[in-house]
């Protein structure tokens, strides 16, 4: 008869707990969420409304004017291009800094484990240390290679930049899930007569996804939100999307048109908002896969 | 003229010796397992014949051929790997073809080689399979598919039933002499486990610490140990290694076993090796395996020179097919493997029966066998 009564008691703390955690977790969610949701909403009012004060109410007029000023006709600095071309010139510089800094880290990664020589852990430490160099040690020294190397103020000169920053931690995600990955399935493809670059494109990368995953989105973030590399090497017609938007905002011409800078903002994050839900879940799985338990 | 030879075989790895001096051969068609505890080089062995691992001195030819600096996939070899290594991202059948495609074999030659093998092993059902989602015999039979396909001069095989259970391991030995005896081909096995190595091998080298300790038949190998490792490594339950004293009658040799608190034992070593006299009143350790210490009526009616003495029985452990007794001599327990139906009880003193033509004497000091 005992039983009964204890039973009932456990059932409703249950539920009382339960009530308090999820009432904690929307709070969370909402905390969270308010200035997504405020710059979404103001992006879709007239400036008049947002003058009025009510940051938090629903437009009463919709009006999706400024997305289209913030993407083409908004004044970026000197000019009323729009975010557009920045926008493009972002594309252009992160598209290739992240598919070059993920196979070489890829190569890294395969060597320093797979293909053990003298020293390699010291080459693995030194390489560690670039993921600890802060950004603006390096600022003019790379000013001036890229100054030698002619490719100041170009988006390729800032590729170069991005994947050089990037390798060491490529390299580090790798390197520990290759570090778990069977060197006896090297050595049967080494048997098998597979050549050193078979081996990694038939055997390895085919079971890399989780930590490619990990490491694009990883890529990807970083060097879409980098400002400060952007701001120092790139010219006019090269300068990345957060630098842009920076501009839009700071433009001392005219009123400031709050609207179009919420939807320039929300411009310039959308890209890696997509590449984390397409591929969020495989973030915490490859994390989960031995990807930084090191 | 050796199929596979293998001769002053040194491998360091910095300033560690792994491998010191290992000389080796097996005739074309033999199989010969490398057997010893953990760490005493024999992976190590097989890694350099496979070319897996570079050698610091010495030199490996495999028919007649010098192959201390060809690439693994020159060298005319398969390998079978502890770890079975399929590759996980392919199926059975992309498994098995991955080597043939990388020379270039034509697809229909591919598909007709994967067949065979498939038929051979009985796994037509599991090509279109992945790795992960096949059982551990499974995947064996696979990876033992993927070296028979090649079609080799020398299967090199790394402790391949290691990681199955019990009963299928013992089905898998068979299962792999079988395939030796149809195939012929000359076959490296690394093993730890001494009864693999006696019950497949045509040859046996035993190695500790990357020394050679003895190479020859099993039959060789379990009866005439070279030393106490060798003695004590292989055979299950192990050699009795029993320390004793060497006396004198007249013009024969007697050896005596002290025991707790009981007189010793005295047993008159008839035909005994010729370096024994040598160590009359000296200490010795005298090796007899269970089997040659049994019951007088199991006794073997073949052996030339026996001998009988009234042992105490410690301990009874019937095991089913035999039963076996522990007795106490120069204060070491002492295994008798008797007939299953043997009259023996705990704590009383029984006759048994020492077979004298199985035993062995060894220097305590040296640990090597007295000739």
């Amino acid at each position: 008869m005992s039983a009964a009564p204890s039973q009932d008691n456990a059932a409703r703390t249950g539920i009382i707990a339960r009530a308090v955690i999820y009432s904690l977790l929307i709070l969370f969610a909402v905390y969270y969420l308010l200035p997504l949701y405020v710059m979404v909403v103001n992006s879709l009012k007239p400036l008049d409304e947002i003058r009025q004060g009510q940051m938090l109410d629903l437009p009463s007029t919709w009006t999706i004017e400024p997305w289209l000023s913030a993407w083409s006709t908004a004044q970026i600095g000197v000019s009323p291009t729009g975010l557009k071309p920045y926008f493009l010139n972002s594309i252009l510089m992160v598209v290739p800094a992240v598919a070059v800094s993920t196979l070489l880290g890829a190569l890294n990664g395969y060597v320093l484990t797979k293909w053990r020589f003298r020293g390699d852990n010291m080459v693995f430490g030194l390489m560690l240390l670039a993921c600890f160099i802060p950004f603006q040690i390096v600022l003019i020294p790379s000013a001036r290679i890229l100054g030698e190397l002619g490719l100041a103020g170009t988006v390729t000169g800032l590729v170069l930049i991005h994947v050089v920053y990037g390798l060491g931690f490529t390299t580090l995600f790798f390197r520990n899930y290759y570090e778990a990955f069977p060197t006896e399935l090297v050595r049967a493809a080494q048997i098998d007569g597979a050549s050193f670059f078979q081996i990694f494109r038939r055997i390895l990368l085919p079971s890399s996804g989780p930590i490619i995953v990990v490491t694009v989105i990883w890529q990807f973030t970083n060097i879409w939100n980098d400002f400060l590399f952007g701001a120092s090497f790139a010219d006019f017609d090269s300068i990345p999307i957060t630098v842009a938007l920076n501009n839009l905002v700071n433009s001392s011409t005219g009123v400031k048109e709050y609207n179009v800078h919420f939807a320039g903002a929300v411009l310039a994050a959308l890209p890696t908002l997509v590449v984390y839900i397409v591929s969020g879940r495989y973030f915490v799985r490859g994390l989960m896969a031995g990807a930084v338990k090191g | 003229m050796s199929f596979l030879q293998i001769q002053n075989l040194e491998k360091s790895f910095g300033a560690t010796r792994i491998l010191k001096g290992v000389t080796l051969e097996i005739e074309e068609g033999g199989f010969l397992v490398l057997v010893g505890p953990s760490g005493c080089g024999k992976s190590t062995l097989l890694n350099t014949i496979a070319g897996l691992e570079p050698i610091t001195s010495g030199e490996i030819r495999i028919g007649g051929r010098r192959v201390n600096d060809l690439h693994p996939s020159k060298r005319d070899i398969a390998m079978v790997f502890q770890s079975y290594a399929l590759y996980p991202n392919m199926t059975v059948a992309q498994n098995i073809a991955f080597g043939m495609e990388i020379r270039g074999v034509p697809k229909p030659e591919r598909d007709k080689a994967i067949a065979d093998v498939a038929s051979l092993l009985q796994i037509g059902h599991l090509l279109d399979r992945k790795p992960s989602q096949l059982s551990g015999g499974q995947r064996q039979r696979v990876a033992m598919g993927r070296a028979l396909v090649r079609d080799p001069q020398v299967f090199l095989f790394d402790e391949p039933l290691s990681n199955l259970d019990a009963k299928l391991r013992i089905d898998m030995r068979t299962e792999i002499k079988r395939l030796h005896q149809r195939m012929g081909t000359t076959i490296v096995y690394v093993t730890h486990d001494q009864i693999e190595a006696m019950t497949l091998a045509t040859k046996i080298a035993v190695l500790k610490d990357g020394i050679l300790q003895q190479f020859g038949t099993p039959a060789e190998i379990y009866n005439n140990p070279v030393n106490m490792f060798v003695a004590d490594f292989m055979g299950s339950p192990a050699m009795n290694l029993v320390p004793a004293t060497i006396g004198g009658n007249g013009s024969g040799l007697t050896v005596n076993f002290e025991r707790e608190g009981r007189p010793p034992v005295s047993l008159a070593v008839t035909d005994p090796p010729s370096g024994l006299a040598g160590f009359k009143g000296k200490k010795v350790v005298f090796g007899v395996r269970p089997e040659a210490l049994t019951d007088p009526d199991g006794a073997d009616r073949n052996a030339s020179s026996t001998a009988t003495a009234d042992l105490h029985i410690e301990v009874v452990e019937p095991a089913g097919s035999d039963t076996f007794a522990v007795t106490n001599l120069g204060g070491k327990g002492v295994v008798a493997r008797l007939r299953a139906d043997a009259n023996v009880q705990p704590g009383t003193v029984t006759p048994l029966t020492f077979n004298l033509t199985k035993t062995v004497f060894f220097d305590p000091a040296t640990e090597n066998r007295i000739h």
